[in-house]
């Protein structure tokens, strides 16, 4: 539908003409209602780069006409977290944070088309975009890299990196990955990248096992519908359980055993928690004094969470929204340098237009749909 | 006779009044009885605004009546607020400009104006739930530069308001601002709950004016979101949507 094209409202904004944008898994838990505060007519996107067409007078670092990506985490660059690197910690870029306040204690920073709790910022997936804090967020892109090559960093990309990162991946380790979307398939890759010795993907699709075994040469997969997922990853790893797990699914897990029932039956009667079915396991199978790392999106509570367990074996937990500013430089390079071809996860390329068909489909066929990326 | 009970108060009693009385008469017996006495107490005392033991003990709950107020107290009460916010910018670059009243408008939301009248005292307009304003005179009772500030309202104020506002600087995350203050809810605890569901609650508003001071000092600006696009009918383009139907 025809919307008014955004404006510069604070000094420090510019707008962005978007060239190519992106749905995310964690959309779909706007668009499945898992997440408060949203409100007909609100925008969505967070996963969106394209050309700067206007600045605030506060901007001087950016040009009109310059080809830049924006990290959707939104950030100041001058409060006690954006200083240390927790850029979606961000302590300004929150104009509403009384209702995280109420649920969480304290407010984490904006973020694009990510509901009012989050400030209610409008989203990307539109032809163009208001970002605030332009001289913090955007980053200038080389001409001679093509959109879909550089699209992600704008999130999956940093958050697979960052989950990877959390790991403290050490010689030897064995990291194993649940969830082969595309954040999981970043995970994967990044685990490498930092030296993991093994990396175990485990999944029940597939073409997404299929693709990150082609992508990765010494990537073991796990179709826990053919296979017990304890067992596999004991005999792996010597009997030991692996270093760390990362847990890439988040709160709409899926599952059939008791739990993830249970999970299911609670949202049908609206007593919902968040679903960890995939969570659990990972506290299961790490071994002890291992790491779970958690870049899946959980939004409020757990039930029958397994905490004995992460307790009994000293287990360290990090996880939280990706500092985006902190890897984004980082990771450009590593494309540049050839060392990653993000494009490999894209499945379906499409128009703006058909965004609302591309939700559907993302939704209800995960298997074939893995990442859609549209062009206004 | 001399009303010494205040409103809510009386109303309560005539209420209560006509639950016993009706319970009196249903009950055909002593307690019925001795009820229904006690109801008619109530109904006395609701209705003449005077309570002869009130007399007795040499107490009032009605408040002080201020002429220049639009509200009618209820009862009266004092509210206490306090809130610390941690601000990465120097406490002297934080003390100068809060110290200079005239700024704090800018990201106190409620307030209209303030105004200087000499070394000490300044004129404040501030706007209050329901489309009234409140005006007030105030003068800093103490101050020690980069260190605290301290005011009280003057008489006559609409909210009688005092309180202080304190500087502490810190090792590495620049200074953190505590503001203590106590104010005379104009409708006293009652308007102050029932403000705090509208969300016009002054220690609300002290909260977040002070996430608003942050902002504006560790970022030069007060994040707005509203004039934003959305596909809301308020926003949408109809001209345009009707074009578009046309052509096709």
């Amino acid at each position: 539908m025809d919307v008014p094209d955004p404006t510069i409202l604070n000094s420090r904004d510019a707008i962005i003409k978007i060239t190519t944008t992106a749905i995310c898994g964690s959309d779909l838990h706007l668009y499945n209602g898992y997440i408060p505060t949203m409100e007909a007519g609100d925008i969505l996107g967070h996963e969106f780069m394209g050309e700067v067409v206007e600045v605030g007078a506060g901007v001087s670092n950016l040009n009109i006409g310059d080809r830049v990506v924006v990290p959707f985490t939104i950030a100041c660059g001058n409060c006690f977290f954006c200083k240390r690197d927790l850029w979606s910690a961000c302590d300004n870029s929150n104009p509403t944070p009384e209702t995280l306040e109420t649920l969480y204690g304290y407010a984490g920073s904006g973020l694009f088309g990510y509901s009012h709790m989050q400030g209610g910022f409008a989203g990307g997936q539109a032809e163009y975009v208001r970002v605030p804090f332009a001289d913090v967020g955007p980053m200038k892109l080389p001409a001679h890299l093509e959109d879909e090559q550089v699209v992600f960093l704008s999130d999956i990309f940093p958050t697979g990196y960052m989950a990877a990162e959390n790991c403290n991946i050490q010689p030897g380790d064995t990291v194993a990955v649940w969830g082969g979307g595309p954040v999981g398939q970043f995970a994967v890759k990044s685990a490498f990248m930092l030296g993991a010795e093994k990396v175990v993907l485990i999944d029940h699709y597939e073409d997404r096992l299929d693709l990150a075994a082609r992508e990765n040469e010494n990537l073991t997969t796990i179709n826990f519908d053919d296979v017990e997922i304890y067992d596999r990853l004991k005999e792996l790893t010597g009997g030991r359980g692996p270093d760390s797990c990362i847990d890439a699914v988040g709160l709409e897990a899926h599952g059939t055993s008791p739990d993830a029932i249970y999970d299911r039956v609670k949202t049908a009667l609206y007593l919902a928690t968040d679903r960890a079915h995939a969570l659990r396991q990972a506290i299961f199978c790490c071994r002890k004094g291992g790491t779970v790392s958690i870049p899946g999106v959980y939004g409020g509570l757990l039930d029958k969470f397994n905490f004995g367990a992460a307790f009994g074996k000293g287990l360290t937990f990090k996880m939280g929204q990706t500092n985006m500013h902190k890897y984004m430089p980082s990771l450009l390079s590593a494309i540049e340098e050839g060392k990653i071809d993000p494009r490999f996860v894209i499945s379906h390329r499409m128009t703006l237009d058909e965004a609302p068909e591309a939700y559907d489909k993302f939704n209800t066929e995960k298997n074939d749909w893995r990442k859609v990326v549209l062009k206004p | 006779m001399e009303k010494n009970i205040n409103d809510t108060e009386r109303i309560v009693s005539i209420a209560a009044a006509g639950a016993l009385i009706g319970f009196g008469i249903k009950r055909r017996d002593t307690l019925g009885f001795v009820l229904g006495l006690a109801g008619g107490l109530l109904a006395y005392r609701g209705a003449t605004g005077h309570s002869h033991v009130y007399q007795a003990a040499g107490i009032s709950t009605r408040p002080s009546p201020n002429p220049r107020s639009p509200y009618k107290g209820w009862f009266s009460g004092k509210a206490h607020v306090t809130h610390s916010i941690t601000i990465n910018r120097s406490v002297s670059d934080l003390y100068h400009f809060w110290r200079n009243f005239e700024n704090l408008p800018v990201f106190m939301k409620h307030l209209e104006s303030v105004s200087s009248i000499d070394e000490t005292r300044s004129h404040w307009k501030s706007k209050a739930p329901m489309g009234y304003t409140v005006e007030w005179d105030a003068e800093v009772t103490s101050e020690i530069e980069n260190k605290r500030i301290g005011w009280r309202s003057l008489e006559g104020a609409d909210i009688a308001n005092s309180g202080v506002v304190e500087f502490l600087p810190t090792e590495d995350r620049g200074t953190i601002l505590k503001v203590v203050m106590t104010y005379e809810a104009p409708a006293g605890r009652l308007g102050s709950l029932a403000a705090k569901l509208f969300g016009e609650e002054p220690g609300q508003q002290v909260a977040e004016d002070l996430r608003r001071f942050k902002s504006l000092m560790e970022t030069d600006s007060i994040m707005k979101v509203e004039g934003q696009p959305s596909g809301r009918a308020a926003d949408a383009l109809p001209v345009i949507i009707a074009a578009r139907d046309i052509v096709h």
